[in-house]
């Protein structure tokens, strides 16, 4: 038993390995994927490009325009002298936000009224156009509240307004607010998904398509034999990627890592029970290569999409959500970012850990019982 | 005790009846031949025998082993070599020995030795260090055959093993079959070929899942009633469409260049034949009497078949 397993193992191993082209899909994509999705893969807002129309041209109307500027959130492109500019500069996109001030701006607020700041959006981007909408107003209240503290006290001689709320906001596991602290570890679970369950299911097609599994199947070599040769390689390859990508993550985008890396691996191994679970199921429904990869991308889209990657399950309609409890990969970003970035263990993750072993052993246990039909 | 033994084994896929009722035994040490046209059935037949298919119905027992009852032990005595080249084309020729070797649990001594024979026994030595799927359809064939011999099987099974392979390599693949029989193993070989049929030592015709007859090659031949015309012709169509036409209760074959006309009395048939062929201005080179081939038996049969 162990004699077959272990030839089978150095077999695949061989084989995996012998192709270049395979080696480098094996090993170095991940790498260059993590540091591409590490750029490219940026939620962060910075340098917004910004025009100015500022009809009122006095110390106070361009004091505000400064404080944006001086932000780093907007980048002041351009001052608009006349109105059709606007709508110009908005339907060629060259910038994604002006600030329109009124004439008469300076003086309302020298006279202590109210004066309207109005800022225009381009809202085909709406996430981009929300935090843009966040930093202005977090802008025009710091302006507000250092107006109050100079023209109060000087109009009316004392301090008379002195109390009110200061939020003070500290982001706790992810200080800088970096996106790439959130993403970058993500892509693990992409990567691992991908990896193992499309070469896994192509591996075990191949040997259909190329007339090898006959031959296999004369021969004393058991089910489990089988399917564990051709399964154990994608798990060595899976955890070899984590660890590529975990030092990609640590050495180059310098995301912490806080939790165990014990903790990473053993979840890892629960992953890839799904993952291979349903590599293998797919080869049993695939006669040829190009069909196992056609039917692993079926999965493989919603599955990433549907899984707290880049879009929070929380704003998903509720149906979609229950359905997400079926994706492996909602329950191993959690288990992910909370290693990486919170530094949990396993008395906080055991949920999510539980998730994946109850969904990898009905995946694996149903693809071995259909894998036989295929045998016999 | 019979090497192999079928009862009534069938096998339907959907509304087809890939094989239909098969009865036979071959005995040890035997070279049996399977005989047939595509799609008769060949494949399914070996694919039930070495237990990779299960029969719909019917049984077959193969050194005495149930092969669906008893498939795994049955596979220690077995070697097949599937139609198509069934070995990993991205392993070396060594690689693919060591694996079948390491898969039948071969003990690591005497290992070499047997590797090393069998190597030299399809003069693929020189070859031990090339990717199989570099080698030459020859050379993969005779590979085939070396991973299907490793362990030493009692009885072994081809399909079609010569297909598309050059007659120089043909030739080296049947005295490599002979060899095994002087050993003593039981050879079961699918073929469409019926020059490679008259090399066994009985042949079972097989057309469209049904065993037509089963016996030693000259046998067969006796089943053909009367002799064969063989007629030379430069416009062989011509004259076939011709003869079917005029010459009555006559079967008459195509055989590339020439005729081969059926016939109970060769000389009244012979000048019927010159005479009509001349009365239609297709020139006649020549007329003589053959030794029938199986391929005749089979065209003799498989008419028969269709008549009856």
């Amino acid at each position: 038993m162990l004699e077959r397993l272990r030839c089978m193992l150095v077999k695949e191993i061989i084989q995996a390995l012998r192709d270049p082209r395979m080696r480098f899909i094996l090993f170095i994509i991940p790498a260059v994927q993590t540091v591409i999705f590490g750029y490219a893969v940026n939620t962060d807002v910075r340098n917004v490009k910004t025009a100015v129309y500022d009809q009122d041209n006095t110390p106070e109307s361009r004091d505000l325009a400064a404080r944006f500027q001086r932000s780093g959130y907007f980048l002041i492109t351009e001052r608009i002298g006349r109105e059709s500019r606007v709508r110009e500069l908005m339907d060629r996109g060259e910038v994604k936000a002006i600030l329109r001030i009124n004439r008469g701006f300076g003086a309302e607020l020298g006279g202590g009224r109210t004066a309207p700041l109005q800022i225009i959006l381009d809202g085909t981007d709406s996430n981009t156009a929300g935090i843009v909408l966040n930093y202005a107003s977090r802008i025009t209240a710091r302006f507000n509240d250092e107006l109050r503290g100079t023209q109060l006290p000087r109009s009316r001689g004392a301090r008379v307004f002195a109390g009110g709320v200061q939020l003070q906001s500290r982001a706790w596991f992810n200080e800088n607010l970096e996106s790439s602290n959130y993403y970058v570890p993500a892509v693990i679970a992409n990567i691992v998904l991908i990896i193992t369950m499309l070469l896994s299911s192509m591996a075990v097609v191949r040997e259909k398509e190329i007339g090898t599994m006959e031959q296999m199947i004369v021969t004393p070599i058991s089910r489990s034999e089988f399917i564990l040769g051709k399964t154990i390689p994608f798990v060595l390859i899976g955890f070899i990627d984590v660890a590529v990508i975990t030092a990609v993550s640590k050495f180059w985008f310098q995301v912490p890592i806080r939790g165990s890396l014990l903790l990473l691996f053993g979840a890892t191994a629960l992953f890839l029970m799904s993952t291979l679970g349903f590599g293998l199921f797919i080869s049993t429904i695939s006669t040829t290569q190009q069909q196992a990869m056609m039917s692993s991308f079926f999965f493989i889209f919603p599955a990433m999409l549907l899984s707290g990657f880049a879009f929070p399950i929380e704003n998903m309609p509720r149906v979609i959500q229950y359905f997400t409890y079926l994706n492996p990969l909602r329950y191993y970003l959690v288990i992910i970012r909370g290693i990486f970035l919170k530094g949990v263990g396993a008395d906080i993750l055991w949920p999510q850990m539980a998730g994946l072993l109850v969904l990898g052993s009905v995946i694996l246990g149903f693809a071995v019982k259909r894998f036989r039909k295929t045998l016999a | 005790m019979d090497a192999i033994t079928t009862d009534n084994l069938t096998k339907r896929f959907g509304n087809l009846t890939a094989v239909d009722g098969l009865t036979l035994s071959v005995a040890p040490g035997e070279l049996f031949g399977l005989v047939g046209s595509d799609g008769a059935g060949k494949t399914t037949t070996m694919r039930m025998l070495t237990g990779i298919m299960d029969p719909t119905e019917g049984s077959a027992r193969v050194m005495g082993r149930h092969t669906v009852r008893e498939a795994e032990p049955l596979k220690e005595e077995i070697g097949y070599m599937s139609q198509r080249f069934g070995l990993y084309p991205d392993l070396t020729v060594l690689e693919n020995l060591h694996f079948y070797a390491d898969i039948y649990g071969l003990p690591r001594r005497g290992r070499d030795e047997k590797i090393g024979l069998l190597l030299s026994f399809s003069n693929l030595t020189p070859f031990g260090k090339r990717l199989a799927g570099n080698l030459s359809g020859g050379m993969k064939q005779k590979l085939g055959l070396a991973c299907a011999l490793i362990h030493t099987p009692k009885v072994l099974f081809l399909d079609e093993p010569t297909n598309g392979v050059d007659p120089v390599s043909r030739r080296d693949f049947w005295r490599i079959l002979y060899q095994l029989l002087r050993e003593g193993v039981t050879v079961f070989v699918a073929t469409a070929y019926l020059d490679e049929a008259d090399r066994c030592n009985r042949v079972g015709l097989i057309h469209r899942g049904k065993l037509l007859a089963c016996d030693t090659p000259d046998n067969l031949r006796g089943l053909m009633d009367g002799t064969i015309l063989e007629v030379r012709t430069p416009d062989p169509r011509r004259a076939a469409l011709l003869l079917r036409e005029r010459l009555e209760g006559e079967s008459v074959g195509i055989f590339g260049d020439r005729l081969h006309v059926v016939t109970r009395d060769a000389e009244e048939t012979g000048r019927a034949i010159k005479a009509i062929m001349e009365g239609a201005g297709v020139t006649v080179q020549s007329i003589r009497p053959v030794e029938p081939s199986l391929e005749d038996v089979l065209v003799s049969v498989l008419s028969g078949e269709a008549t009856r």
